[in-house]
């Protein structure tokens, strides 16, 4: 593997950028700016970053509740997701969408998706049709241990092997599905055993090492765009957070300790590439540098958010369906 | 002009729509088989990549549909027992009938679900005799059910071109109907109501199969010198009220027929809809001929006692006749 410098700092500034947007999604939630829920990627961000430095703007994803970093990845625009997430016309779905629906086809994104593993088939569906037209894109699906006891999963990965479909599964054992630990809801050690029993070639990665996520989906990538069909690759990784961003007023019995999360985080991913920087010669004033930048980036999109207006209460009414007919009143129904 | 089969019309409207449009596909179980009748030899036309067996993976290859039409195919599932929809409901309401709005208009799914035989006589017991449309009209999804061949035809042929997800249910007592089917190329746009038989006394609003058997009543009551008008809606959503409205404000009576069960019911949205809208029009109350609250059973003579049919299509609009005449 030969990175150039310029391409290890892109990687390490991904993985900022995922993780300064959802410190601060956490933050909009306790202000009040952002409703719901919002599952923040902190821990995880070597996966979605080492996927996407090596596919295409072309190529397609479908991603799950805990999609930021997924979509940032993926080439998502701060302020079009800061906007989604503050409820705004200007998101990426008119507001419509909110933290777990982004959606954008222009990049790719086939949504993240409310529904655990619903994502799944749906990203086959993206694959197929690749295989149909007859071009060489490839779809990654992202997905939780937790979902991969969805048989919606296990459907999708039996007819992705079977009609040797160009799509990666990417599973982020994240140890835990909400407070249940995978030990505890999951019949083999590795979910990569599962796609082997499918018949797709699977492996088991750190997924806290951005290189390592990278190798193993370069390769898988280059079978898929070789017609060589499926890969699920497992990335071993952890989320340092509450489920979602307001667990803890929720929670008052923890489910795991703080020294098993503090365990993890001495294997954090961007302090772990920061360390290989600095080995480069990449000094401490250029991480300064790209906090800043990034930190730029973020705040501007809050501004971007704050200043955005509104969705009518027309809005509400709107987008359901691409041809309305004259007998469906869907506008005037209360 | 030629007088085909319910099955034959929605054989040909899949294979001239796959004619015209290189993006249709059908997959399901079976079908390259033609188990259900509908796709015999499709595979020789089409090739295997047009026409494809799937697993026995309902909810998983719906949502292959909801992907594939995101990434601009025209996906025709077919399921070929009613009930298959229980397993797809995610995949179906959603995702497929919620992502456009939820999306703030960015995509179209033109996914295409048929549902093969749908409700009961078959023999087939409880868990394969549904009609489960009210679930999905519940949701505002489009749906569709035709009456004839010649509706079959031009429905699913505007169905495959209609840029949101429109599931249409084919009742297998209509798969035997023979009718008259033009030469030429025509749809049917969704939306629209026919009336299949004129009349002044009362209105029948029936669905799918059932349009058949009011008919039947319509023609043995004139003899008798009642006269019923028989609206077929087609598209139970968008439906056609103003010809229902119409209809009822011609007669003053109105009967709904549906063949699912009767709480929240097709046929319970339409009373509600006359009841807002044209109530000073009603003469008597308006029936509802469904299904009771059962499932329903296998053996032959109770199986067909809750079954909504001709009898009681008749009875219940001799009952509000006489009503009339009482009064
Ligand atoms: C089908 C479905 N079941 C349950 C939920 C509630 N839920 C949301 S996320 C989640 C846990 C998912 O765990 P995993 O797939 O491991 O993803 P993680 O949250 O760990 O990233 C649950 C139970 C849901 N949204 N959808
Ligand atoms: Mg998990």
């Amino acid at each position: 593997m030969t990175l150039s410098l310029e391409e290890k700092r892109n990687l390490l500034e991904g993985m900022l950028m995922i993780r300064r947007f959802d410190e601060r999604a956490a933050t909009l939630v306790d202000e009040g700016e952002v409703t719901g829920e919002v599952h923040q990627y902190i821990g995880q961000e070597a996966v979605a970053v080492g996927i996407s430095s090596v596919i295409r703007k072309d190529d397609a994803i479908t991603s799950n509740h805990r999609g930021h970093g997924h979509v940032l990845a993926k080439g998502g625009d701060v302020n079009l997701m800061m906007a989604e997430l503050g409820g705004r016309t200007t998101g990426y779905c008119k507001g419509k969408g909110g933290s777990m629906h982004i959606t954008s086809l222009d990049l790719g994104i086939y949504g993240t998706n409310g529904m655990v593993g619903q994502g799944v088939p749906i990203a086959l569906g993206a694959a197929f049709a690749n295989n149909f037209k007859g071009n060489d894109n490839v779809t990654i699906t992202y997905f939780g241990e937790g979902a991969s006891n969805e048989g919606a999963v296990h459907e999708s990965m039996n007819m992705a092997a079977i009609w040797k479909l160009p799509l990666i599964f990417v599973c982020e054992n994240n140890q835990y599905a909400v407070s249940f630990n995978a030990k505890d809801s999951t019949s083999v050690e590795n979910i990569a055993e599962r796609g082997k029993g499918y018949g797709i070639p699977s492996i088991v990665v750190d997924g806290m090492d951005v290189f390592a996520v990278r190798e193993a989906a370069k390769e898988a990538v280059q079978r898929a765009r070789n017609g060589e069909g499926p890969t699920l690759i497992e990335c071993k990784t952890y989320r340092y957070f509450g489920h979602f961003a307001g667990e803890p007023h929720v929670l008052k019995k923890p489910y795991r300790t703080d020294e098993e999360i503090e365990s993890h985080r001495q294997n954090d991913p961007i302090e772990r590439l920061k360390r290989h920087l600095v080995e480069e010669g990449v000094d401490e004033v250029e991480f300064a540098e790209m906090e800043a930048k990034v930190h730029e980036i973020i705040e501007d999109g809050v501004v971007f958010m704050k200043e955005s207006p509104r969705p009518t209460l027309e809005a509400a009414l709107e987008d359901a369906y691409a041809v309305e007919h004259k007998t469906m009143p869907v506008k005037g129904w209360a | 002009m030629a007088k085909i089969r319910y099955i034959q019309a929605v054989e040909a409207a899949m294979r001239e729509e796959m004619d015209r449009d290189p993006n249709v596909f059908v997959m399901g179980l079976d079908v390259e088989a033609g188990m259900s009748g509908t796709t015999v030899g499709m595979v020789k036309d089409y090739g295997k990549k047009r026409v494809i067996d799937t697993p026995l993976s309902e909810l998983g290859y719906t949502g292959l549909g909801v992907g594939a039409a995101m990434a601009g195919l025209r996906p025709i599932i077919e399921n070929d027992i009613n009930s298959l929809q229980y397993l797809t409901m995610e995949q179906l309401v959603n995702q497929a009938g919620k992502l456009r709005y939820m999306t703030g208009g960015q995509v179209n799914i033109p996914l295409t679900v048929r549902i093969v035989a749908s409700g009961g006589g078959g023999g087939m017991a409880a868990q394969h005799s549904d009609s489960t449309y009210a679930q999905l009209i519940h949701m505002g999804m489009k749906v569709v059910v035709p009456a004839t061949p010649y509706d079959a035809k031009g429905l699913i042929k505007q169905a495959i071109r209609e840029d949101d997800p429109v599931v249409i249910y084919e009742p297998g007592a209509c798969y035997g109907v023979r009718g008259e089917v033009p030469d030429e190329e025509y749809t049917i746009p969704l939306g629209e109501a026919d009336i299949k038989h004129e009349g002044t006394d009362v209105t029948v609003v029936a669905v799918g199969h059932l349009v058949n058997e009011a008919v039947k009543v319509a023609k043995n009551l004139e003899k008798e010198g009642i006269s019923v008008e028989v609206v077929d809606p087609r598209t139970l959503f968008p439906l056609d009220t103003d010809t229902i409205l119409k209809s009822v404000e011609k007669t003053g009576h109105l009967v709904v027929v549906d063949d699912g069960y009767r709480f929240c019911s097709f046929a319970s949205e339409v009373a509600a809809i006359v009841a807002d809208e044209a109530f000073e029009s009603l003469k008597a109350p308006i029936k509802r001929v469904t299904r009771p609250q059962v499932p329903v059973p296998y053996s032959k003579v109770i199986e067909m006692s809750v079954l909504p049919g001709k009898d009681q299509i008749q009875s219940t609009i001799l009952s509000l006749i006489k009503q009339k005449q009482n009064g």
